[in-house]
Protein backbone atom coordinates (compact mmCIF):
# COMPACT_ATOMS: atom_id res chain seq x y z
CA UNK A 1 0.00 0.00 0.00
CA UNK A 2 1.45 3.53 -0.85
CA UNK A 3 1.39 6.17 1.96
CA UNK A 4 -1.08 9.01 0.78
CA UNK A 5 1.46 12.01 1.86
CA UNK A 6 4.26 10.18 0.32
CA UNK A 7 2.16 9.25 -3.09
CA UNK A 8 0.91 13.34 -3.28
CA UNK A 9 4.87 14.37 -2.67
CA UNK A 10 6.05 12.25 -5.15
CA UNK A 11 3.33 13.49 -7.55
CA UNK A 12 3.89 16.80 -7.20
CA UNK A 13 7.39 16.87 -7.60
CA UNK A 14 7.61 14.70 -10.21
CA UNK A 15 5.14 16.53 -12.39
CA UNK A 16 7.36 20.20 -11.28
CA UNK A 17 10.63 18.44 -12.20
CA UNK A 18 9.12 16.83 -15.75
CA UNK A 19 7.43 20.33 -16.09
CA UNK A 20 10.74 22.23 -15.86
CA UNK A 21 12.75 19.99 -17.96
CA UNK A 22 10.33 20.32 -21.03
CA UNK A 23 10.32 23.58 -20.73
CA UNK A 24 14.36 24.10 -20.21
CA UNK A 25 15.68 25.27 -23.52
CA UNK A 26 12.22 26.58 -25.30
CA UNK A 27 11.16 28.59 -22.68
CA UNK A 28 14.94 30.00 -21.75
CA UNK A 29 16.65 29.88 -24.62
CA UNK A 30 13.43 31.07 -27.00
CA UNK A 31 14.26 32.87 -30.34
CA UNK A 32 18.02 32.92 -29.88
CA UNK A 33 19.96 31.14 -32.89
CA UNK A 34 21.65 28.65 -32.04
CA UNK A 35 25.09 27.31 -33.60
CA UNK A 36 25.64 24.92 -36.29
CA UNK A 37 27.31 21.92 -34.55
CA UNK A 38 24.69 22.20 -31.81
CA UNK A 39 21.62 21.98 -34.78
CA UNK A 40 23.65 19.17 -36.40
CA UNK A 41 23.60 17.28 -33.20
CA UNK A 42 19.89 18.14 -32.52
CA UNK A 43 18.78 16.93 -35.59
CA UNK A 44 19.27 13.56 -34.27
CA UNK A 45 17.41 13.88 -30.71
CA UNK A 46 14.42 11.60 -31.84
CA UNK A 47 16.50 8.43 -33.09
CA UNK A 48 18.86 8.52 -30.31
CA UNK A 49 16.64 8.52 -27.51
CA UNK A 50 13.71 6.09 -28.59
CA UNK A 51 15.70 3.13 -29.52
CA UNK A 52 17.46 3.09 -26.52
CA UNK A 53 14.31 3.36 -25.03
CA UNK A 54 12.57 0.37 -26.95
CA UNK A 55 15.79 -1.93 -26.67
CA UNK A 56 15.77 -2.83 -22.64
CA UNK A 57 11.48 -3.16 -23.42
CA UNK A 58 12.05 -5.87 -25.90
CA UNK A 59 15.21 -7.74 -24.97
CA UNK A 60 14.16 -7.99 -20.98
CA UNK A 61 10.15 -7.42 -20.62
CA UNK A 62 8.94 -6.82 -17.44
CA UNK A 63 6.13 -9.24 -18.03
CA UNK A 64 7.95 -11.94 -18.91
CA UNK A 65 9.52 -11.79 -15.54
CA UNK A 66 12.91 -9.87 -17.51
CA UNK A 67 13.82 -12.62 -19.63
CA UNK A 68 14.14 -12.59 -23.19
CA UNK A 69 11.12 -13.70 -25.53
CA UNK A 70 11.72 -14.53 -28.80
CA UNK A 71 8.20 -13.56 -29.89
CA UNK A 72 8.67 -10.07 -28.34
CA UNK A 73 11.66 -9.85 -30.58
CA UNK A 74 10.21 -10.52 -33.66
CA UNK A 75 7.10 -8.56 -33.40
CA UNK A 76 9.28 -6.15 -32.62
CA UNK A 77 11.21 -6.61 -36.07
CA UNK A 78 8.25 -7.16 -37.75
CA UNK A 79 7.25 -3.52 -36.30
CA UNK A 80 10.44 -1.72 -38.21
CA UNK A 81 10.47 -2.95 -41.03
CA UNK A 82 7.17 -2.13 -41.69
CA UNK A 83 7.35 1.59 -40.20
CA UNK A 84 10.17 1.89 -42.38
CA UNK A 85 8.94 1.17 -45.80
CA UNK A 86 4.84 2.17 -45.00
CA UNK A 87 4.62 4.18 -41.93
CA UNK A 88 3.64 4.71 -38.37
CA UNK A 89 0.10 3.14 -38.68
CA UNK A 90 1.31 -0.18 -40.35
CA UNK A 91 3.82 -0.33 -38.11
CA UNK A 92 1.96 -0.57 -34.97
CA UNK A 93 -0.50 -3.17 -36.30
CA UNK A 94 2.45 -5.15 -37.82
CA UNK A 95 3.79 -5.29 -34.54
CA UNK A 96 1.00 -5.89 -32.26
CA UNK A 97 -0.80 -8.30 -35.03
CA UNK A 98 2.48 -10.54 -35.34
CA UNK A 99 2.81 -10.87 -31.42
CA UNK A 100 -0.81 -11.94 -31.18
CA UNK A 101 -0.37 -14.38 -34.22
CA UNK A 102 2.37 -15.56 -32.98
CA UNK A 103 0.99 -16.05 -29.23
CA UNK A 104 -1.74 -17.82 -31.20
CA UNK A 105 0.03 -20.32 -32.95
CA UNK A 106 2.79 -20.96 -30.52
CA UNK A 107 1.36 -20.94 -26.90
CA UNK B 1 -6.38 38.30 -38.87
CA UNK B 2 -7.54 37.80 -42.13
CA UNK B 3 -10.13 34.87 -42.93
CA UNK B 4 -7.40 33.53 -45.07
CA UNK B 5 -5.05 33.28 -42.09
CA UNK B 6 -7.42 31.46 -39.81
CA UNK B 7 -8.01 29.05 -42.36
CA UNK B 8 -4.54 28.02 -43.14
CA UNK B 9 -3.97 27.66 -39.12
CA UNK B 10 -7.22 25.91 -38.90
CA UNK B 11 -6.30 23.50 -42.05
CA UNK B 12 -2.70 23.21 -39.67
CA UNK B 13 -4.12 22.28 -36.93
CA UNK B 14 -6.27 19.63 -38.36
CA UNK B 15 -3.10 18.64 -40.53
CA UNK B 16 -1.18 17.98 -37.16
CA UNK B 17 -4.26 16.30 -35.21
CA UNK B 18 -4.55 13.63 -38.60
CA UNK B 19 -0.81 13.13 -38.88
CA UNK B 20 -0.59 12.01 -35.17
CA UNK B 21 -4.01 10.55 -35.10
CA UNK B 22 -2.41 6.93 -35.05
CA UNK B 23 -1.07 7.44 -32.19
CA UNK B 24 -4.31 6.82 -30.55
CA UNK B 25 -4.37 2.83 -31.37
CA UNK B 26 -1.32 2.96 -29.14
CA UNK B 27 -1.87 6.01 -26.43
CA UNK B 28 -5.60 3.94 -25.68
CA UNK B 29 -4.06 0.80 -24.21
CA UNK B 30 -0.76 1.98 -22.49
CA UNK B 31 -3.52 4.59 -20.55
CA UNK B 32 -5.62 2.33 -19.72
CA UNK B 33 -3.05 -0.03 -18.85
CA UNK B 34 -1.75 2.40 -16.20
CA UNK B 35 -5.13 3.15 -14.93
CA UNK B 36 -5.50 -0.87 -14.40
CA UNK B 37 -1.67 -1.18 -12.59
CA UNK B 38 -2.30 2.25 -10.30
CA UNK B 39 -5.72 0.70 -9.17
CA UNK B 40 -3.76 -2.65 -8.66
CA UNK B 41 -0.94 -0.80 -6.38
CA UNK B 42 -3.79 0.80 -4.56
CA UNK B 43 -4.31 3.80 -5.82
CA UNK B 44 -7.60 5.51 -5.42
CA UNK B 45 -9.61 6.90 -9.25
CA UNK B 46 -8.46 10.89 -7.94
CA UNK B 47 -5.36 9.88 -7.43
CA UNK B 48 -4.82 7.83 -10.78
CA UNK B 49 -6.10 10.97 -12.91
CA UNK B 50 -4.27 13.64 -10.59
CA UNK B 51 -0.83 11.85 -11.77
CA UNK B 52 -1.85 11.70 -15.83
CA UNK B 53 -3.09 15.48 -15.75
CA UNK B 54 0.21 16.53 -13.13
CA UNK B 55 2.85 14.62 -14.78
CA UNK B 56 1.56 13.39 -18.48
CA UNK B 57 4.78 10.67 -19.26
CA UNK B 58 3.65 7.58 -19.23
CA UNK B 59 7.08 5.93 -18.74
CA UNK B 60 7.78 8.14 -16.15
CA UNK B 61 4.56 7.56 -14.34
CA UNK B 62 5.06 3.51 -14.74
CA UNK B 63 8.78 3.78 -13.06
CA UNK B 64 7.66 5.95 -10.30
CA UNK B 65 5.00 4.33 -9.17
CA UNK B 66 6.77 0.31 -9.40
CA UNK B 67 9.53 2.35 -7.07
CA UNK B 68 6.70 3.52 -4.63
CA UNK B 69 5.37 -0.25 -4.70
CA UNK B 70 8.61 -1.87 -4.16
CA UNK B 71 8.80 0.94 -1.15
CA UNK B 72 12.15 2.69 -2.42
CA UNK B 73 13.35 5.99 -1.08
CA UNK B 74 11.36 8.85 -1.76
CA UNK B 75 14.54 10.65 -3.79
CA UNK B 76 15.43 7.47 -5.43
CA UNK B 77 11.81 7.38 -6.73
CA UNK B 78 12.52 11.00 -7.84
CA UNK B 79 15.56 10.57 -9.23
CA UNK B 80 15.10 7.38 -11.57
CA UNK B 81 11.48 9.07 -12.72
CA UNK B 82 13.44 12.13 -13.60
CA UNK B 83 16.22 10.54 -15.07
CA UNK B 84 13.33 8.35 -17.41
CA UNK B 85 12.11 12.23 -18.58
CA UNK B 86 15.58 13.39 -19.10
CA UNK B 87 15.57 12.76 -22.77
CA UNK B 88 12.91 15.89 -22.89
CA UNK B 89 15.09 18.39 -22.26
CA UNK B 90 16.63 17.03 -25.34
CA UNK B 91 13.04 17.50 -27.21
CA UNK B 92 13.03 20.81 -25.42
CA UNK B 93 16.39 21.83 -27.43
CA UNK B 94 15.46 20.41 -30.81
CA UNK B 95 12.12 22.16 -30.49
CA UNK B 96 13.24 25.75 -30.15
CA UNK B 97 15.03 25.91 -33.76
CA UNK B 98 10.98 25.65 -34.67
CA UNK B 99 9.26 27.12 -32.16
CA UNK B 100 11.51 29.01 -29.92
CA UNK B 101 9.92 32.15 -30.92
CA UNK B 102 6.83 32.20 -29.93
CA UNK B 103 5.18 34.24 -27.10
CA UNK B 104 6.43 33.06 -23.73
CA UNK B 105 2.78 32.33 -22.58
CA UNK B 106 2.83 29.72 -25.66
CA UNK B 107 5.87 28.03 -24.77
CA UNK B 108 4.79 27.68 -21.23
CA UNK B 109 1.96 25.36 -22.50
CA UNK B 110 4.05 23.84 -25.60
CA UNK B 111 6.07 22.77 -22.58
CA UNK B 112 3.58 21.39 -20.68
CA UNK B 113 2.24 19.17 -23.42
CA UNK B 114 5.92 17.86 -24.82
CA UNK B 115 5.92 13.54 -25.06
CA UNK B 116 7.54 11.82 -27.22
CA UNK B 117 4.85 11.40 -30.19
CA UNK B 118 3.58 15.38 -30.69
CA UNK B 119 7.29 15.74 -30.61
CA UNK B 120 8.66 13.44 -33.12
CA UNK B 121 5.47 13.67 -35.32
CA UNK B 122 6.14 18.04 -35.36
CA UNK B 123 9.85 17.65 -36.13
CA UNK B 124 9.47 15.34 -38.97
CA UNK B 125 6.91 17.62 -40.64
CA UNK B 126 8.39 21.03 -39.92
CA UNK B 127 12.03 19.69 -41.10
CA UNK B 128 10.76 18.57 -44.40
CA UNK B 129 8.92 21.92 -44.80
CA UNK B 130 11.25 24.78 -43.57
CA UNK B 131 8.75 27.39 -45.08
CA UNK B 132 5.93 26.17 -43.01
CA UNK B 133 5.08 30.25 -41.37
CA UNK B 134 5.60 30.06 -36.88
CA UNK B 135 1.78 30.58 -37.09
CA UNK B 136 0.70 27.40 -38.57
CA UNK B 137 3.74 25.06 -37.21
CA UNK B 138 2.05 26.77 -33.80
CA UNK B 139 -1.41 25.21 -34.61
CA UNK B 140 0.47 22.27 -36.15
CA UNK B 141 1.74 21.26 -32.78
CA UNK B 142 -1.05 21.60 -30.71
CA UNK B 143 -3.18 19.49 -33.19
CA UNK B 144 -0.78 16.38 -32.63
CA UNK B 145 -1.08 17.43 -28.85
CA UNK B 146 -5.20 16.72 -28.81
CA UNK B 147 -5.12 13.63 -30.05
CA UNK B 148 -2.32 12.52 -27.43
CA UNK B 149 -2.94 14.13 -24.29
CA UNK B 150 -6.75 14.21 -24.60
CA UNK B 151 -7.10 10.53 -24.79
CA UNK B 152 -4.29 10.07 -22.11
CA UNK B 153 -6.27 11.52 -19.38
CA UNK B 154 -9.57 9.75 -20.81
CA UNK B 155 -8.22 6.56 -21.09
CA UNK B 156 -6.39 6.16 -17.21
CA UNK B 157 -9.65 7.68 -15.80
CA UNK B 158 -11.64 4.54 -17.60
CA UNK B 159 -8.81 1.51 -17.07
CA UNK B 160 -8.75 2.56 -13.07
CA UNK B 161 -12.00 2.35 -13.66
CA UNK B 162 -12.29 -0.72 -15.45
CA UNK B 163 -9.94 -2.63 -13.40
CA UNK B 164 -9.23 -5.87 -14.48
CA UNK B 165 -11.67 -6.38 -17.17
CA UNK B 166 -8.11 -6.36 -19.62
CA UNK B 167 -7.13 -9.25 -20.61
CA UNK B 168 -3.74 -9.90 -19.67
CA UNK B 169 -3.79 -12.35 -22.84
CA UNK B 170 -3.51 -9.26 -25.42
CA UNK B 171 -0.03 -8.43 -23.54
CA UNK B 172 -1.14 -4.64 -23.88
CA UNK B 173 2.83 -3.85 -22.30
CA UNK B 174 4.09 -4.65 -25.73
CA UNK B 175 1.60 -0.99 -26.91
CA UNK B 176 4.76 0.44 -25.45
CA UNK B 177 7.77 -0.49 -27.11
CA UNK B 178 5.99 -1.32 -30.35
CA UNK B 179 4.53 2.72 -30.17
CA UNK B 180 8.44 3.58 -29.68
CA UNK B 181 9.09 1.96 -32.68
CA UNK B 182 6.70 3.14 -34.96
CA UNK B 183 7.71 6.67 -34.14
CA UNK B 184 11.28 6.29 -34.80
CA UNK B 185 11.24 3.37 -37.59
CA UNK B 186 10.39 6.12 -40.62
CA UNK B 187 13.22 8.74 -39.10
CA UNK B 188 15.88 5.81 -40.86
CA UNK B 189 15.77 7.39 -44.14
CA UNK B 190 19.69 8.74 -43.84
CA UNK B 191 22.57 7.38 -43.37
CA UNK B 192 23.59 9.07 -40.26
CA UNK B 193 20.16 8.12 -39.31
CA UNK B 194 20.74 4.46 -39.11
CA UNK B 195 24.02 5.15 -38.06
CA UNK B 196 22.51 7.02 -35.00
CA UNK B 197 19.93 4.34 -34.04
CA UNK B 198 22.48 1.62 -34.28
CA UNK B 199 24.59 3.41 -31.80
CA UNK B 200 21.85 3.94 -29.75
CA UNK B 201 20.15 0.55 -29.43
CA UNK B 202 24.18 -1.09 -29.06
CA UNK B 203 25.23 1.30 -26.48
CA UNK B 204 21.57 0.84 -24.25
CA UNK B 205 22.85 -2.83 -23.82
CA UNK B 206 26.53 -1.65 -23.11
CA UNK B 207 24.92 0.61 -20.49
CA UNK B 208 22.02 -0.75 -18.65
CA UNK B 209 23.54 -1.82 -15.78
CA UNK B 210 23.98 1.74 -14.83
CA UNK B 211 21.64 2.88 -12.13
CA UNK B 212 18.83 5.46 -11.97
CA UNK B 213 18.27 4.47 -15.88
CA UNK B 214 20.94 6.97 -16.43
CA UNK B 215 22.02 3.95 -18.94
CA UNK B 216 19.46 5.56 -21.37
CA UNK B 217 20.81 9.43 -20.92
CA UNK B 218 24.05 8.16 -21.76
CA UNK B 219 22.99 5.86 -24.90
CA UNK B 220 21.14 8.95 -26.52
CA UNK B 221 24.13 10.90 -26.12
CA UNK B 222 26.16 8.57 -27.88
CA UNK B 223 24.35 7.88 -30.66
CA UNK B 224 23.82 11.73 -30.98
CA UNK B 225 27.62 12.68 -31.22
CA UNK B 226 27.53 9.32 -33.79
CA UNK B 227 24.47 10.80 -35.98
CA UNK B 228 26.10 14.17 -36.30
CA UNK B 229 29.93 12.89 -36.91
CA UNK B 230 28.44 11.35 -39.77
CA UNK B 231 26.72 14.23 -41.05
CA UNK B 232 29.98 16.23 -40.98
CA UNK B 233 31.84 13.22 -42.44
CA UNK B 234 29.38 13.29 -45.33
CA UNK B 235 29.30 16.82 -45.88
CA UNK B 236 33.50 16.71 -45.99
CA UNK B 237 32.99 14.26 -48.37
CA UNK B 238 31.02 16.36 -50.99
CA UNK B 239 32.67 19.52 -50.05
CA UNK B 240 36.32 17.18 -51.62
CA UNK B 241 34.34 16.34 -54.13
CA UNK B 242 33.11 19.24 -54.97
CA UNK B 243 37.10 20.73 -55.43
CA UNK B 244 38.63 17.51 -56.81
Amino acid sequence: MIDNGTFWFVTIALGIGTYLIRFSFLGFLGGRQLPDWLLTHLRYVGVAVLPALVTPLILWPASMGGSFDPLRMTAALAALLAGWRFGVVWSIAAGMGCLWMLQYLLR
Amino acid sequence: MHETERQSLRASYWRGLRDCSPFILIIIPFSTVFGVVARDAGLDLLQVVSMSVIVIAGSAQFTALSLLQEGAPVFVVLIASLAVNMRMAMYSAALVPYLGKAPLGMRMLMAYVMVDQTFAVSVRTFDSEPEMPLRQRIAYYFGSVTVVCLPWYLCTFLGALLGQAIPASLSADFAVPACFIALFAPMLRTLPHIVTAGVSVAAAIVFSSLPWNLGLIVAALLAMAAGAQTEFWQRRRIARMGTA
